[in-house]
């Protein structure tokens, strides 16, 4: 299995909760206590070790806001 | 090793659409597309009139914002002057499908090499959510409040069926938004509609079943799924013409 | 060089490839059929583009991509079809780009005639699109001048990055006169078109051909911009010609065919020993209001002979500035008048007093 790091650009995020949605693993979630200088709530990773590096939500983002990392192996 | 990032063929500039607005993710699959092909910096995009007019700040290359639905006529004279050029439209079904009708089918017929990318989501999104000439039976919008009937409106048009009868039509597919796998479906539709424009075979047509989430006044997610459920059975996806395979 | 005998369309058609012209986008419409005809003969001899458009709208819209793509690039049309193309005209302005429009005018309103008019004075110099924006308007009065004039509609429209409209009539279009292809016209100048779309690898940045403006702020100043645009032009391009004016009884204003009648009127007024001179417009906007400063103390009235209702009429008036009487003469429906025509209204001058 693999292994992923994901990176987000806040400023360009809509909160429109796609990304959230199409996660396998769900570690996706809307964060209500953050918002972005456009006023749209942002994104945040429950549990980054469970992220596969299947790239779901950056392919559906709209915005580009997701950068999605394999690591290396152990 | 980065697995997926923001594509050199989109600008840096953010989008004005709605939240999960599919235009985000159809753009994202052309500029990629342009990238990856190396096409980026002889391409020439036409934005239409729709909520993707301003589609010229979003995708990196020259750009023609043209009168509505006369995004194919534009690219015929681009084309004609410029034949080693890239050129692509961008439109709605609005756009392409109602006062574009006849500019977008004689492009086709006249076998234009153009790629003609449609968002096709049932509706005219920019100006609030009017019945489109794709808007489905039963679909309530602002101008058929009770519903598309037959009687009156007629019925949804199917694009990619009647340009596939046309002959300088090289490559016409339909395909959807709603997944991840009918999203890399979309995409290699479009890298086949541009390396065919780029082997000067015809006329390449991409509609794509898209969505209107705050028209709709449904959540994202929602929008997606309601376009799987509903629009995929009176448009269905597939190859409608492929000038390689007759 | 020699001159042949050669009808207006074609003389068009040829002064246009003469110039440079590197597409042509049309339709066909009486009576300027042979503009499609002879351009897909000739483009296609010298190389060039030739696409007849499925509607006088698609053709225009074909000139706004190649226009913005760099091209000469040219239309032409008769007046329904120049009503279709109002959309186009109105973006091409507003985006700014270059382009000649050739009107050969038919007999209106609506379906009309096609016999010749020149109905559609407003339609050329007013525009039917939408917005605060201006067409350049050349009208010939011979076939010559036609070629002289598509000459240099070109490099207009390129020195101003705005569209430039050739304003004949039927009669131009289809009667045949001698003509030099070959006479030379001044050359201008024209700057490198930085502005094109030619794809990012063959220029620096991005280009960008639009006439959006959602903010106001921006919308006002790049109007305010358009706006100094047409003052230069308005300062360097009118065009006139002036006959007989010294102790002039009455002064007739008229352009294109019309003129052409009126100076055989204006031979036969001068054997009644009546003094008549006139203003002949050739640059229908910018109009050449500063040549009505020139009319003589001694003028009784202003004559406009139009064949229309009387539109060029509107920019008499304004001309004029209540100096002088202003009367009509008109024909329509594809009438053409006859000299004596003329003769008969100044000689009834009173009746034919609008002002």
């Amino acid at each position: 299995m693999k292994k992923g790091k994901l990176t987000f650009d806040d400023e360009s995020c809509k909160g429109c909760e796609l990304c959230v949605s199409f996660c396998p693993v769900e570690i996706l979630s809307l964060d209500k206590d953050r918002i972005n200088s456009s006023g749209y709530h942002l994104i945040t990773v429950s549990d980054m070790d469970k992220c596969i590096a299947c790239a779901n939500c950056a392919i559906i983002c709209p915005d580009s806001v997701i950068k999605v990392e394999v690591l290396e192996h152990e | 090793m980065i697995r997926y990032e923001r594509s050199k063929g989109l600008t840096d500039v953010h989008t004005h659409y709605c939240p999960g607005c599919t235009h985000g993710m159809l753009h994202k699959l052309v500029a990629e597309v342009l990238d990856e092909l190396g096409i980026l910096g002889k391409s020439i995009g036409i934005a239409s009139v729709g909520c993707s007019v301003f589609s010229y700040d979003y995708i990196n290359t020259d750009f023609q914002q043209v009168p509505h639905g006369r995004a194919c006529a534009t690219a015929t004279g681009i084309k004609r002057v410029l034949p080693d050029r890239i050129v692509f439209t961008y439109q709605g079904d609005g756009d392409l499908a109602s006062i574009g009708i006849a500019e977008s089918i004689h492009a086709a017929n006249r076998g234009e090499n153009i790629t003609v990318i449609m968002a096709n989501n049932a509706t005219y999104g920019m100006t609030g959510g009017q019945m489109a000439p794709t808007s489905l039976i039963g679909q309530k919008t602002t101008t058929s409040q009770e519903g598309r009937n037959v009687i009156q409106h007629g019925n949804p048009m199917r694009v990619s069926e009647i340009f596939a009868q046309i002959e300088g039509a090289a490559y016409v597919e339909r395909t959807s938004m709603h997944d991840i796998a009918n999203i890399r479906k979309t995409k290699k539709a479009i890298k086949k509609a541009f390396t065919y424009q780029m082997e000067n075979k015809g006329f390449t047509l991409i509609e794509v079943i898209s969505t209107c989430p705050v028209n709709w006044g449904m959540k994202p997610r929602e929008a997606l799924d309601w376009s799987k459920e509903h629009m995929l059975p009176i448009f269905p996806l597939g190859v409608f013409k492929d000038v390689m395979k007759p | 060089m020699s001159k042949v005998l050669m009808k207006g369309n074609e003389a068009i058609v040829r002064a246009a490839i003469a110039a440079g012209l590197d597409a042509f986008f049309g339709y066909p419409i009486t009576p300027q059929n042979e503009i499609p005809e002879y351009m897909s003969k000739l483009m296609k001899e010298h190389g060039r583009v030739f696409v007849q458009a499925e509607s006088e709208v698609a053709a225009i819209n074909m000139v706004y991509g190649a226009a913005g793509a760099g091209a000469r690039v040219m239309t032409s049309s008769s007046s329904v079809g120049i009503a279709l193309k109002q959309e186009g005209i109105s973006y091409i302005a507003g985006a700014e780009l270059p382009c000649v429009i050739v009107s050969v005018m038919r007999a209106g309103p609506g379906l009309g005639g096609i016999q010749p008019s020149q109905g559609d004075y407003f339609q050329a110099t007013r525009g039917g699109g939408n917005g605060d924006y201006r067409v350049v308007v050349l009208a010939p009065e011979t076939i010559q001048e036609t070629v002289d004039l598509m000459k240099q509609a070109f490099d207009i429209a390129d020195t101003y990055r705005n569209p430039v409209m050739v304003l004949a009539d039927g009669l131009i279009g289809q009667m045949m006169e001698s003509v030099d292809l070959d006479k030379p016209v001044k050359k201008r100048h024209i700057e490198p078109k930085t502005y094109i779309t030619t794809g990012t690898d063959y220029h620096e940045g991005r280009n960008i051909i639009n006439s959006l403006g959602l903010d106001p702020v921006y919308l006002e100043q790049h109007n305010f911009a358009l706006e100094r645009k047409y003052k230069e032009i308005i300062k360097h391009e009118v065009q006139y010609e002036m006959i007989n004016m010294a102790h002039a009884e009455y002064v007739i204003v008229a352009y294109g065919t019309v003129s052409r009648i009126v100076r055989s009127a204006i031979e036969s007024l001068t054997d009644m020993n009546i003094h008549v001179g006139l203003i002949r417009p050739i640059s229908l906007w910018p109009y050449p209001k500063k040549a009505f400063d020139l009319i003589p103390k001694t003028c009784k009235g202003i004559l406009v002979v139009e064949m229309s209702m009387g539109q060029m009429l509107d920019d008499v008036l304004i001309s004029n500035k209540g100096r002088y009487k202003v009367g009509f003469y008109g024909r329509a429906g594809g009438m053409v008048p006859a000299p004596e025509e003329i003769v008969e209204a100044i000689l009834h001058f009173d009746e034919k007093v609008v002002d």
